[in-house]
């Protein structure tokens, strides 16, 4: 690991006026920070330790929506009573991320900008050609191992996952991050590869997430993340889906649906397609697999990771349907 | 500089019943490991030490034309730049079997590149941070040749076939041609990695020509000459410590390159070196299971009589070195059959030699053979564990021996009725529970008994404690605990008054603990040992002028809870402490080996401890002798998203007698666990284009969580077996994993009516 200074920021201003200097880099829970200065991806002159700013780890849940500060712990607002009961798919998304140990270290600022798994990314002693991290380099994932690629929002330069559960589902719930003074919306913030896969967020130097805020919304309740993945626990998702659903008072019509995806894009991906095509229609098990396909419409393949083009869609129904059944039971209607 | 001798206090251990042979004592250094307080290699308190860190290839193959050090060097506290202009002065080291060195150079930092993650060069820095910074800046340049990444590369060609690893009898061919009833299918399994919790690495320094070396180890005496061959010092000058051990798995019975740049480092800085192989690293620095493909036909009668096994397997080795993961292993002896054929090839690859992983060979043998008996029941619409039964072999049919014991029948019938194997419906598809299929298979397993000689000291010191010195060694199986159980049943003490010193090569040989034949091996030497020590203090309680029982007419004495009498309740009653202060004695110490008389010469000895030459096999002697096992599985398998979970497992075993049951089924949940992984998860992804593990890491290379692992039933079906060990034990490491794999892929089957044949069973796959 490469020798850097460390500053402790004493302020959001400091740390900020800390950050815009070349080479400097933010530290929060550091698990992927660590993980990329290993690897000899992240190669920071300075770093700067914001874990002991006050204010920033507030969880506050009222009837406008939820507002969670940038260093609120993973686990924190994963297991907050208020979340769980608001927006369960965000705790949902939380539990199922990572491990606990991980989960009691990382931030929600930093989980937004954790980096990709890619393997060619994370190993650039072997593989020098990454867009990503030395944009016109070239992409060594095209050609190579792509299994868990993503297969939307991809380019010709880079067709790294963006593999974060949490913002799956903040993007279906519409969120805004808040970057000091400015507001984002949380589809703006993330970029998808283009010509330019190094851009990965609408931050910029100097810059620094201090909360996110998520709206009220009549679905947000019902709501559920669905993860499909190999191993039980303590894996990156092969596909999964945030959904949130309101039904009209028949208890089978929809009034309002939220769809988003998680481990086959370039971003957490919102599918209005699918979202669309529901709206107004009662939920049958045929119109929701139907509808459902419409989340990998323009999905790419290459190679190993073709198998997620027919999975995700088949995640997608079954959260719905998940969702509509336990909405009917609830209600008394019928499903 | 200091160093710490392991652990002499007593340790601690469960209730005093528990105590002798067969009681369920919890592991000796358990606590200390959970606790953090055992100290393993990297861990030793070391002044002045420097640290080394390795460079490795990031091409296939070729030849590294140079190597730029120039910035490296430039670097603060870089000490020392190895790399393959470097002679180290080294000479290659016999090898296992005890076929003496060729006496040729040895080069671990070669100039010839034969896989990607080869060691070619090595940085020396003040500090780990400075060396691994520095090793970044090493700039190699290649001249690259072509290479063949594995076996499915399309120049690896059909490899060349291992003589010694041809079984043929009977007319398998004729017997295929005219059997009723036939199948035939092929078995993939890919490139698995041990993985242990405790990465490789090691701690070394010199004083003279005497080496010390910190490392984990499965052998420690083993390893010590290797070493000395290496740099060509005597023996005597090696020492390797390695008390604790966290996880072997078979990759730590031998040094590697690594070490011998981490000593040679040392010798030339003439200062302590420590060298830690980073997790990345460490998916090359030794070789994990070879991948393996296997053909095997069965041919039967309509009423499900086997006529032939015809089975053509292959594995992939290095391009330097033939290591054959043996797919053939395991076919011969699960069942009864006349016509049999069994050819294994291996496959040279550019990849780190492959190495022994947990049931090597038995392993992908029986995943073969499992699947294709389960595959054979659906074509002849038999149940699989009618056709295992009606097919029970009642003798070896590939020695022709006599079993010693085999209780395989009884672990597939008591397994079958503990799993409620009368409850399953036969057709594929069939069992459901909610949107989930559910499916149950099979998978029988075995493992050779190795049996090996060891040798041991008893201590028995003035306070009344009896120490147990052995160089063997403790990965976790539980060998500090079940040594200190047979001392304390032999000599007839409480467990509390034993004590227990391991992983030292200066201490009494020891066979590997590796091919599960350490427990039986080493406990053998130390009950020996124990009754010898016995005897001895009871000899002189009778005889010495001094003793209590002088004079008392006794002609024998009984010793029972540490305490020495009569046995028929009159005369003296007397502690071991008291009767070594009475005979004046400060210590009693008995030495014993169970070599045979035509090796108790000094260098037979030597190279019993530190060779495999007088390691007996399975079949050496009258009987065929194996451990054997029979898995039950159930799986839920969610057919839309292809994900397969175990939910169930019971498994029976017959090992013969358990010398302490709870570590033993400890063993065996641990075997099992990592064949669920095996089964479903693990697999190193290889970049066809340069040979390079992608996932070389712990986040990206899965074994099970938790999560992943139901309740396992674990049932011992054995009887001690005599022939197979001193104290009638078979081998309980191993065979654990063997069979789990295919009772899992079997369950699928039946779950889903797919035949996923080539491991591991992952989502997509089923989809
Ligand atoms: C083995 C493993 C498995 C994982 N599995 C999952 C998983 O299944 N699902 C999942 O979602 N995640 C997973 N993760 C990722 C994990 O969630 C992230 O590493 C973690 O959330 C990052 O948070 P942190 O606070 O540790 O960030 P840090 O490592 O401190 O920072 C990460 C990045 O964000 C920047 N940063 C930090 N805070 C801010 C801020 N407030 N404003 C702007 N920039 C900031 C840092 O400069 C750095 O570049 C896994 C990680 C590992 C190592
Ligand atoms: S996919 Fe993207 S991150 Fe991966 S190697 Fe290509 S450019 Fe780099």
């Amino acid at each position: 690991m490469r020798d850097f200074s460390y500053l402790r920021a004493a302020s959001v201003d400091a740390a900020r006026a800390g950050a815009i200097q070349p080479g400097a880099m933010l530290l929060a829970g550091g698990t992927t920070l660590l993980d990329l200065a290993k690897c000899g991806v992240a190669t920071p002159d300075t770093v700067i330790d914001v874990t002991h700013l006050s204010g920033l780890s507030a969880i506050e849940v009222d009837a406008d929506g939820a507002r969670i500060g940038a260093l609120a712990k993973m686990a924190a607002v994963a297991d907050d009573p208020a979340i769980i009961a608001a927006f369960p798919a965000i705790s949902q998304s939380l539990t199922l991320a990572a491990s606990q140990q991980l989960r009691n270290m990382a931030t929600i600022g930093g989980n937004l900008m954790q980096r990709t798994r890619c393997p060619y990314f994370r190993d650039p002693g072997t593989f020098s050609a990454c867009n990503k991290r030395a944009p016109g380099s070239g992409c060594s994932a095209i050609g190579g191992v792509t299994r868990n690629h993503a297969v939307l929002g991809v380019s010709d330069a880079c067709i790294a996952t963006y593999h974060g559960d949490l913002a799956v589902a903040l993007v279906a719930f519409d969120a805004v991050v808040e970057i000091g003074e400015r507001s984002v919306a949380i589809d703006d913030f993330f970029l998808v590869p283009g010509d330019t896969p190094e851009r990965e967020t609408l931050i910029e130097a100097g810059e620094m997430i201090t909360g996110i805020r998520v709206p009220a919304s009549a679905g947000a309740g019902n709501s559920v993340y669905l993860k499909v993945r190999d191993r039980q626990s303590y894996e990156f998702a092969a596909a999964s889906a945030a959904v949130s659903l309101e039904l009209e008072d028949d208890g089978r019509t929809v009034r309002d649906i939220r769809v988003a995806l998680g481990g086959v894009a370039t971003k957490p991906w919102r599918a209005r397609a699918v979202e669309q095509a529901l709206i107004g229609k009662a939920i049958d098990a045929e119109t929701v697999k139907a509808a459902s396909l419409l989340a990998v419409e323009g999905a790419v393949s290459n190679g190993g990771n073709q198998y997620k083009i027919a999975l995700a869609p088949r995640v997608v129904a079954r959260a719905i349907s998940d969702l509509a059944s336990k909405t009917a039971r609830t209600s008394g209607g019928q499903a | 500089m200091t160093i710490m001798e392991p652990n002499r206090e007593p340790r601690k251990h469960g209730s005093a019943g528990d105590g002798m042979v067969g009681g369920r004592m919890s592991r000796f250094e358990g606590e200390l490991k959970i606790k953090g307080a055992a100290t393993y290699a990297l861990e030793y308190p070391m002044e002045n030490v420097a640290h080394a860190v390795l460079v490795q290839s990031t091409i296939a193959a070729g030849r590294v034309v140079s190597v730029d050090i120039s910035k490296a060097s430039a670097m603060p506290g870089v000490l020392l730049v190895l790399t393959p202009q470097d002679d180290l002065g080294l000479t290659m080291c016999g090898d296992w079997a005890g076929n003496p060195s060729s006496g040729e150079p040895y080069y671990p930092l070669p100039q010839t590149v034969q896989f990607n993650g080869q060691s070619i060069a090595a940085v020396i820095a003040e500090s780990r941070e400075q060396a691994s910074e520095a090793a970044r800046l090493v700039t190699v340049t290649y001249e690259e040749t072509p290479s063949v990444t594995g076996l499915h590369d399309p120049n690896a060609g059909e490899g060349k076939v291992m003589p010694n690893l041809v079984v043929n009898w009977g007319d398998a061919e004729q017997a295929l041609a005219h059997a009723e009833v036939t199948i035939e299918a092929t078995y993939e399994t890919p490139r698995e990695y041990h993985v242990a919790m405790e990465p490789h690495g090691l701690m070394t320094t010199w004083e003279g020509d005497a080496l010390t070396i910190w490392e984990p180890s499965q052998w420690s005496h083993g390893m010590a000459r290797m070493y000395a061959e290496w740099f060509g010092i005597d023996y005597e000058n090696v020492r390797i410590v390695s008390p604790y051990i966290g996880g072997g798995f078979g990759s730590k019975g031998q040094p590697l390159a690594y070490g011998a740049v981490a000593a040679a480092a040392s010798k030339k800085l003439g200062r302590p070196v420590k060298l830690a192989v980073t997790r990345p690293q460490n998916f090359t620095s030794y070789g994990g299971r070879a991948a393996t493909r296997q053909t095997i036909a069965l041919g039967a009668t309509k009423d499900g009589i086997l006529q032939a096994i015809r089975h053509r397997g292959m594995s992939e080795t290095s391009v330097y070195a033939d290591y054959a993961e043996q797919t053939g292993a395991a076919t011969p002896v699960l069942y009864k059959v006349e016509n049999f054929s069994s050819e294994h090839r291996i496959v040279a690859v550019n990849t780190v030699t492959p190495g022994a992983l947990r049931g090597p060979g038995k392993n992908p043998s029986a995943y073969g053979i499992e699947c294709a008996m389960e595959e054979l029941a659906y074509v002849l619409d038999m149940d699989p564990l009618a056709l295992r039964l009606k097919n029970y072999a009642d003798h070896d049919y590939q020695s022709g021996k006599p079993w010693s014991t085999r209780r395989l029948r009884e672990a597939l019938t008591e397994g079958a009725a503990a799993f409620g194997w009368d409850k399953r419906s036969h057709q594929p598809r069939s069992m459901r529970d909610g949107n989930q299929l559910v499916g149950y298979g099979i998978g029988c397993g075995t493992f050779p008994v190795i049996r090996a000689p060891s040798e041991a000291i008893i201590r028995i010191l003035a306070d009344g404690r009896v120490e147990v010195v052995s160089g063997s060694i403790d990965m976790g199986q539980g060998t500090y605990t079940i040594l200190a159980q047979t001392a304390a049943e032999a000599m007839g003490v409480s467990i509390d008054q034993v004590v227990v010193q391991l992983g030292d090569s200066r201490l009494p040989g020891s066979s590997i603990a590796g091919g599960s034949m350490l427990a039986g091996s080493i406990t053998g030497a130390v009950h020996k040992a124990a009754l010898a020590a016995r005897d001895e203090l009871v000899g002189l309680a009778l005889n010495a002028p001094n003793s209590p029982f002088a004079g008392s007419g006794a002609n024998t004495l009984s010793v029972s809870g540490g305490e020495i009498s009569t046995g028929s309740g009159d005369g003296p009653v007397v502690t071991i402490a008291e009767m070594m202060k009475a005979l004046g004695r400060e210590h009693l110490e008995i030495r014993r080996n169970t070599l045979s008389d035509d090796a108790q010469e000094a260098a037979e000895q030597r190279k019993a401890w530190t060779t495999m030459a007088r390691v007996m096999g399975p079949t050496m002697g009258d009987y065929s002798m194996h451990s054997w096992c029979a898995h039950f599985a159930e799986v839920r398998v969610d057919e839309e998203f292809g994900t397969v979970r175990v939910s169930r497992m019971v498994s029976a075993f017959d090992c013969g007698r358990l010398y302490n049951p709870k570590l033993v089924e400890s063993q065996w949940r641990g075997g099992i666990i990592m064949g669920i992984g095996q089964a479903l998860l693990e697999e190193g992804i290889v970049d066809p284009r340069n040979g390079r593990t992608v996932n070389n890491n712990v986040g990206d290379y899965l074994v099970p969580t938790n999560a992943d692992i139901p309740d396992l039933t674990v049932i011992s079906v054995g009887v001690p077996d005599l022939n197979a060990s001193a104290l009638g034990g078979k081998g309980v490491g191993e065979v654990g994993i063997v069979g789990v794999a295919p009772a899992i892929a079997n369950a699928v089957y039946h779950a889903t009516g797919k035949r996923v044949r080539d491991l591991p069973i992952t989502l997509e796959k089923l989809i």
